[in-house]
């Protein structure tokens, strides 16, 4: 693949990310942060065009504001304050502050403008102004991206979703959901668990992210081994264009195959196309009987044989298969709190936890038992445990999940989001490792029964050095095994000018066709997703 | 010394648990059970008191249908050396009250001999807290309930428990054979690891009935309806003190 990227490098090097470290903090994952510091000074929209100080960033992210973007006035302000009323327009500096940054306190944007919009034509309205008026915006949903996609590059207009979080309806036969795009994924869960169903997806930002977000960055999740990607389980969608046209596209249909299926481009499209505001969503059934099991194992390749036997053997009930390091054990135990460790005396370097679901608990329970104790007997697994109730199954998920949380308390979190073909999944772990020495911990945890690695690269503080010895070499390592540089998260601002890495330069241009053909003004989400030379 | 565990199965701490829409009692079909909290934390004493050596064997004892097998197993799989399963098919109108329990319990008691029964302050689903202290007055044994603290002497054939009252921790000195009953902070369960739970299939578990036992369980009380509490109104909120002080004096009449 061509290292394109050394071209943007010859680009005059000014604007950067402003960024900030965050020195101790004190936010569960999921909420909004308050008493951000700031090394630069305040932000006001005569200033964004002004150059910013280079604190942080990878070597491309060299993008100046787009001067074609108008500037915020006070009409602007007033007109949407006629559509929107005095509610759905924020500009106290201190909510807006919290909205400019994202969840790992890696960017931070200067938006001046924070709308609230309650419907679909409020959506619209917004957008066809702003598209008339060339004031580009960004969507927000539960702001807890991972790629610095939710955030502000500039003083664009925030457009939150979070205004928009009814339940339209249910249909309890089929298990079909439709409501709005601000509805938080742990509420739609409990919601959908009451009828005895679930949600096809499950993440540790369940507490905040809103399905609108999910669709629109195609979230994959815990779940998705066993109940498949969004693509397929998004039945229908409404979303707005732009120039503020409505796509009413939510059908409830489970087959429908008249025409183009539009509502694929803008499941994992970022916001970058149009911006969704009602689904409808395919929720399982929710099955009775559900087991866990915390697993050690010697090295990887146990891992990646415990796999194979796990989709033979436990087949139809698997409905989980993670595996994290050592490293991300031991720093769940420092920094999480009520977490006990399940397999205290064990020294290996490998843990994996396994999730059974089925409709029959003693059926499934002695079928994992079974496969476990014959695994143990072949050598695959060292040791394990099997919760014996919801609370023992509840911990072992809360060291999974909270993996990423105990991450960002060390300080600098470099997160790394790769597919990779099994068996050389770990190998980029133990490389960065020799690369970096004693200079930053590695991690390495993720869906294996997905083929993704999450590699989480921590460090005191964030520092281009650090970042040089780590990029591009991860991209370009990853590439070389014709691997997806960003499995699930996304490419957001972090990773705008690495897409060749994983795809051919046609498709990417027809990427930007598309996204001209949709947007021309470029007003949706800008500066992301797709490298600027190709737009 | 053998110690004594009762266990008891029960609807899982973590699962919402619903009424019955024909109001006889609550609904467990489908609903995940298993071994009540304080129960656990009763079995893990007993194996910490055994790997100090101050026993030489854990028996847990249940009473329950041909279910409440799964938790005896899951003792088993912690570390209990062996188990005892008096059969009872439930009734839903005529549940198992503690006097029962504490009458079948005093009878495999007599026949195990143990030098301490230990049991959870009470299960979670009928929060009785009556099982424990009913069986140390059938036995005539000194009790040590509410305990988060157990210390015992072999030689002195003593136990020496921290108990959490109201007014603060009360420390007791009880003579041997005892009953004791475990409060939450007593210790932290462990997990039943894959080699234990290997190691439990080959565990003897006794099974006997009341009738082998020569207790009679004949219940005086009989559950007629089972119904939610009435729910709770909505708060509302007010945005004025004037407003405030209106309601206060013409709904509420406190004024």
């Amino acid at each position: 693949m061509p290292h394109t990227q050394h071209e943007f490098a010859n680009r005059t090097v000014n604007s950067c990310r402003g960024f900030h470290w965050i020195p101790s903090l004190q936010h569960s994952p999921c909420g909004p942060r308050t008493n951000v510091e700031t090394h630069e000074g305040k932000y006001s929209a005569n200033k964004a065009s002004e150059v910013q100080k280079r604190s942080f960033g990878s070597a491309a992210t060299q993008i100046q504001r787009n001067p074609a973007y108008s500037e915020l006035t006070s009409d602007d302000v007033s007109y949407f304050k006629s559509i929107l009323g005095d509610n759905g327009v924020v500009q106290d500096e201190d909510r807006i502050a919290v909205a400019n940054v994202d969840w790992m306190g890696k960017y931070r944007g200067a938006s001046q403008l924070l709308l609230l919009p309650k419907s679909t034509v409020e959506v619209s309205k917004i957008l066809s102004y702003c598209n008339t008026r060339r004031l580009a915006v960004v969507p927000q949903g539960g702001n807890t991206g991972l790629v610095g996609g939710s955030v502000p590059v500039y003083d664009e207009v925030i457009v939150s979703l979070a205004g928009m979080d009814k339940i339209i309806s249910f249909d309890n036969i089929n298990g079909i959901l439709t409501c709005e795009a601000g509805c938080v994924l742990e509420n739609l869960s409990t919601f959908v668990e009451n009828e005895g169903f679930i949600m096809p997806l499950d993440l540790g930002a369940k507490g905040s992210c809103h399905i609108g977000g999910n669709i629109s960055t195609n979230a994959g999740g815990l779940r998705f081994i066993r109940y498949g990607s969004l693509h397929g389980n998004v039945l229908g969608l409404e979303a707005v264009l732009a120039d503020g046209t409505i796509l009413d596209m939510l059908t409830t249909l489970r087959k429908d195959n008249t025409g183009y299926d539009l509502k694929h481009l803008f499941i994992g499209s970022e916001g970058s196309l149009g911006v969704v505001t009602k689904i409808a969503v395919l929720t399982p059934a929710k099955l009775p009987s559900t087991n866990v099991a915390f697993l050690s194992c010697n090295d990887y390749t146990s891992c990646q044989k415990l796999l194979l036997a796990a989709r033979r053997n436990l087949g139809e009930i698997l409905s989980a298969f993670e595996f994290m390091d050592n490293h991300c054990i031991d720093l769940a135990m420092r920094h999480l709190e009520g977490v006990q460790n399940p397999l205290p005396a064990s020294q290996t370097k490998f843990y994996i936890l396994i999730e059974t679901t089925g409709s029959d608990e003693s059926y499934d329970k002695t079928k994992l038992e079974g496969f476990l104790l014959r695994s143990m007997e072949d050598g695959l697994v060292a040791d394990g445990v099997i919760a014996q109730d919801i609370s023992q199954a509840s911990n072992f998920w809360r060291i999974r999940e909270g993996i990423s949380e105990a991450s960002v308390k060390v300080g600098a979190v470099y997160k790394y989001d790769l597919s990779i073909p099994v068996e050389k999944l770990y190998d980029i772990v133990e490389e960065m490792r020799c690369r970096l020495g004693d200079n930053a911990e590695v991690l390495g945890y993720g869906h294996l029964g997905d083929g993704n690695l999450h590699l989480n690269i921590l460090s005191s503080k964030y520092d281009d050095n650090r970042l040089a010895q780590i990029e591009p070499f991860v991209y370009e390592w990853t590439s070389a095994q014709r691997g997806s540089i960003s499995a699930e998260h996304g490419l957001g601002l972090m990773k705008a000018e690495k897409i060749h890495y994983s795809k051919s330069p046609e498709a990417v241009q027809l990427m930007a066709s598309i996204k001209k053909l949709l947007d021309p003004n470029s007003i949706l989400n800008p500066y992301k997703v797709l490298p600027q030379s190709v737009l | 010394m053998k110690i004594l565990v009762a266990v008891k199965r029960v609807v899982d701490y973590a699962v919402k648990v619903r009424v019955k829409p024909d109001r006889t009692g609550v609904e467990t079909a489908n609903v995940k059970m298993s071994m009540n909290p304080f129960c656990e934390i009763a079995v893990e004493e007993a194996l910490r008191l055994r790997e100090a050596g101050a026993a030489a064997e854990v028996v847990a004892a249940t009473i329950g249908p041909a279910q409440s097998a799964d938790t005896l197993r899951t003792a088993l799989a912690m570390g209990a050396d062996r188990a005892v399963h008096v059969l009872h098919d439930p009734d839903p109108a005529r549940p198992l009250l503690p006097l029962a329990v504490a009458k079948i319990l005093r009878a495999v008691a007599l026949q195990e001999k143990p030098g301490l029964v230990i049991l959870g302050k009470q299960a979670i689903d009928d929060d009785c807290n009556q099982t424990g202290q009913m069986l140390a007055g059938l036995l005539q044994w000194p009790q040590g309930t509410f305990a988060s603290k157990v210390l015992l002497d072999k030689e002195k054939q003593k136990a020496t428990v921290e108990r959490e009252v109201d007014g603060g921790i009360e420390t007791i000195c009880l003579k041997l054979p005892a009953v004791i009953t475990t409060d939450l902070r007593l210790n932290q369960p462990r997990y039943a690891t894959l080699p234990n739970i290997m190691k439990a299939k080959s565990k003897v578990i006794k099974k006997v009935t009341p009738e082998d036992l020569n207790v009679d369980i004949r219940s005086d009380m009989e559950v007629i309806e089972v119904t939610e509490p009435p729910k709770r109104k909505a708060g509302v909120i007010l945005s004025s003190v004037d407003e405030l002080l209106d309601k206060l004096k013409n709904e509420a009449r406190v004024l």
